[in-house]
């Protein structure tokens, strides 16, 4: 396969000591590395631009809806902006942001090997997704989505163009945007189980897995078995919209309720792909600022594979309406409410692992309790939605909009930034400011809990999802929901103000300033290109705290309590 | 914890030239990218398994239409072709053999032969769909069977059977014409010695997707042509 034929006399060209970023300078050394913490940080950057992007387009939508009637546009460009707002963050921000980006970082340091399984299958996958999104741009240049995210049927196959009503003809590079984007998860997917079976290090048992890994692992296995099907979905979708096949368009014989089906298969083990990761994060978070082993590692590390099988069985509850067998619908709905149990024995386990912990409130430890705290509420109101009778009133009203907003921002990304502050010491080798990082997720926090508590009232009391307009009784919590939108939106200016000069005048980081025992903290920061200096072998598990040295431990600060100690300590070690 | 260099440092023996910098022994990875291939075909399977459940569904309620489309088929060319993928697996795993056994030449041959049953599959199929088309079989806005005196005619909705047919082998044979390019590729580089008993792995997994691409007909050649 694609690693084989590495050219030979790498190793000699690389200098073992020096950093990844240093080890080769210039534009082509870095679009062309087979260095996966390189890849890593591409893709960070290319998610983070899609978030932006995403989180602008949710901006002008909540403006939109700041007053009854039209205030800034008119009703199809702002269904182009939830269309777009949703295809951009689901497809090119949640489904890549943590494996590809973090993952790709941080996975094979902590199995202690020098890359990926397949790092050119690495590249390609992050190639693959730069020519999906040009797609999206494309499509976006022409005119933009006004489907949703979800492309149904048959407004999606229908050319106005033919008479009628029909969304525009954008749609299809849109949908081929996802299906290319589709391909590069599954490769991700590939190459991460590949490495976590094949690349550990000596020593490294499967019980000594980081809960990250293993929440990449179940991620794999959900995006290695889910995306094909959207994929074969999305090339019928276009193929009907262009020849008229019949498969999906009831007048050509054809039924939209399969394209739904088919649709959910890939889409609801993809919620999956999102928040699995996001909760590996958090388990790492809590062990690292509450100084001990999680409680209960197995069920963590069981749950989430537990999540991505039940994943694949609960795909139904999305058509509770759609016209299904009662039996079915029964079937599907019992077999929801089964995926909270892995999600109930997460967030117990979490909860345990604080208590008697030796808490530290750093940035990283807020966005993991906040995690915790949404990622609950998301949870418990998607029982809600998993009941037939309430469904029916629930069903397509802000109360799921909100629902999946605690799950999809209240997990994925608290767990996203999160680890983006634990971690971004590790990979730049840069501190930031902790006061402004606290004050990103404070306005993060609040602005994200004023925009989306109001919409569970909402949608309680009827409001439809995905509406240009609302009726009296709705506007005031609608103001709130959008003032919260700017609170959030602050939230996420400062930070980016926060890295970005952390970037250019942060100060040198410490190899493990969060004093962790975790593998990757064993490593200078940033790290070699061979990610250790020498091949290591384990010895003890990454959450081992009592059998960890003091020297692994040392977080490379002056004590205050002791600063002489600290003093002399870090000038021994400097 | 120790950082002492292991036994497979790569300072402390001859590491061959094949063996990519990241891998510690060549059984490493040779496992590797076995693994990455089943992999590879798990999600080969759901995307065909997709087409399999819409063609179930709608035979589930089509049946008759199903029925009256499928003799549409040519059983003698089909069971042909799945003679010639049979054949060219029985090729692929005689290549694989050669080479784990150090036998260039043969393996060249074996992979030649492999080649040539993909391009003669591709040839009959190709007569299939001619064919097809000219009875205006193909689905979509053009779809007007005209056929034969004789033979019943076909139910409007016949459509979806040929439109599943033509995308379940199009998709098979964009997957055959993928596996001519891989078995070239390695068919050249076994021309230029790449390959040895000790190093074999490009050969065997190129031989291991191209069982899947065969398996796949096997499915696709009794749902579409036989029942």
């Amino acid at each position: 396969m694609a690693a084989i034929t590495t050219a030979p006399g790498y190793h000699e060209e690389v200098d073992p000591n020096a950093s990844y970023l240093e080890n080769k300078k210039g534009l082509l050394s870095w679009l062309f590395t087979l260095d996966h913490k390189r890849i890593g940080v591409m893709y960070l950057l290319s998610v983070i631009i899609a978030f932006t992007l995403g989180g602008l387009f949710a901006l002008l939508m909540r403006a939109e809806l700041l007053t009854r009637g039209r205030t800034l546009m008119d009703a199809d460009t702002y269904n182009k902006m939830f269309s777009l707002h949703g295809v951009i963050m689901v497809f090119l921000f949640l489904i890549p942001a943590i494996p590809a980006s973090l993952g790709n970082i941080l996975l094979p340091i902590q199995l202690g090997a020098k890359d990926v399984a397949f790092p050119r299958l690495n590249l390609l996958s992050y190639y693959i997704y730069v020519f999906g999104a040009c797609f999206g741009i494309y499509s976006m240049i022409h005119g933009g989505v006004d489907t949703g995210w979800t492309f149904y049927t048959p407004y999606s196959t229908s050319d106005p163009a033919h008479g009628g009503v029909g969304s525009s003809s954008a749609v299809i590079p849109m949908t081929l945007a996802v299906l290319v984007l589709g391909f590069s998860s599954v490769l991700t997917g590939v190459n991460f189980i590949a490495t976590i079976h094949k690349m550990r290090a000596p020593g490294l048992s499967w019980r000594r897995l980081s809960l990250f890994a293993w929440s990449l692992y179940a991620t794999a296995i959900i995006q290695i078995l889910a995306t094909p099907v959207l994929a074969i979905t999305f090339l019928l979708l276009t193929l009907e919209r262009f020849l008229g096949i019949g498969i999906f368009d009831p007048r050509l014989g054809g039924d939209p309720v399969l394209y739904q089906h088919f649709f959910w298969f890939y889409s609801h083990p993809a919620v999956y792909i999102m928040i699995v990761p996001g909760m590996g994060i958090v388990s790492d978070l809590i062990a690292t600022f509450s100084r001990r082993e999680p409680f209960g590692y197995m069920a963590i590390a069981m749950s989430s594979i537990a999540l991505a099988l039940l994943g694949f069985l609960v795909w139904g509850h999305h058509l509770f309406v759609a016209g299904m067998s009662e039996y079915a619908t029964m079937v599907f709905s019992a077999l929801t409410f089964l995926v909270a149990i892995p999600s109930g024995v997460k967030v117990f386990n979490w909860i345990a692992t604080l208590y008697k912990g030796s808490i530290s409130l750093q940035s990283p430890m807020l966005w993991a309790l906040s995690f915790i705290f949404l990622f609950t509420i998301g949870g418990l109101t998607g029982l809600f939605l998993g009941m037939l009778a309430v469904d029916v009133h629930l069903h397509d009203t802000y109360f799921v909009v909100a629902h999946f907003h605690y799950v999809m921002v209240g997990g994925t990304v608290m767990g996203f930034f999160g680890g983006l502050h634990y971690w971004w010491p590790k990979f730049t080798g840069r501190l930031y400011d902790e006061k402004w990082a606290v004050a990103g997720w404070f306005f993060v926090f609040v602005g994200f809990n004023v925009t989306f508590l109001v919409q569970f009232l909402l949608g309680s009391r009827g409001m439809p999802r995905r509406y240009y307009d609302y009726l009296p009784q709705y506007e005031s919590l609608h103001q709130i929901s959008t003032v919260g939108s700017w609170i959030l939106g602050l939230g996420f200016l400062i930070l980016a103000a926060m890295f970005v000069r952390s970037l250019f005048s942060g100060k040198p980081a410490p190899r493990n300033p969060w004093g962790s025992a975790a593998y990757e903290w064993l490593t200078p920061s940033p790290p070699p290109t061979f990610n250790f200096a020498k091949d290591p072998v384990f010895e003890r598990g990454p959450y081992d705290y009592q059998v960890a040295t003091d020297e692994e431990l040392y977080d490379g600060f002056d004590d205050p309590l002791f600063p002489e100690k600290g003093v002399a300590e870090g000038e021994a070690r400097a | 914890m120790s950082m002492e260099a292991t036994a497979a440092e790569h300072d402390g023996y001859a590491r061959p030239k094949w063996l990519a910098h990241h891998f510690y022994t060549p059984a490493q990875q040779f496992n590797t990218a076995k693994l990455g291939m089943w992999l590879f075909i798990a999600q080969e399977i759901l995307f065909f398994g997709a087409l399999f459940v819409a063609y179930g569904v709608y035979r589930n309620w089509y049946p008759e239409m199903f029925k009256l489309a499928s003799h549409q088929l040519d059983k003698t060319l089909g069971a042909a072709n799945t003679l010639v993928l049979l054949f060219s697996s029985l090729m692929a795993a005689l290549a694989v053999s050669a080479a784990q056994k150090g036998k260039r030449m043969a393996t060249g041959t074996y992979l030649l032969v492999t080649i040539a049953c993909a391009c003669v599959f591709l040839a009959i199929k190709f007569v299939e769909y001619k064919h097809k088309v000219d009875l205006g079989l193909l689905p979509g806005t053009h779809f007007e069977p005209n056929l034969p005196h004789g033979v019943p005619s076909l139910p409007a909705n016949s459509g979806s059977f040929f439109a599943l047919y033509f995308l379940m082998t199009g998709l098979h044979a964009l997957h055959v014409l993928v596996g001519i390019g891989v078995l070239t590729w390695i068919w050249i580089r076994n021309l230029r010695g790449a390959f040895s008993k000790e190093n074999y792995t490009a050969v065997f997994v190129a031989a291991l997707y191209w069982h899947f691409v065969d398996i796949v007909w096997i499915y696709l050649f009794p749902a579409l042509y036989l029942i």
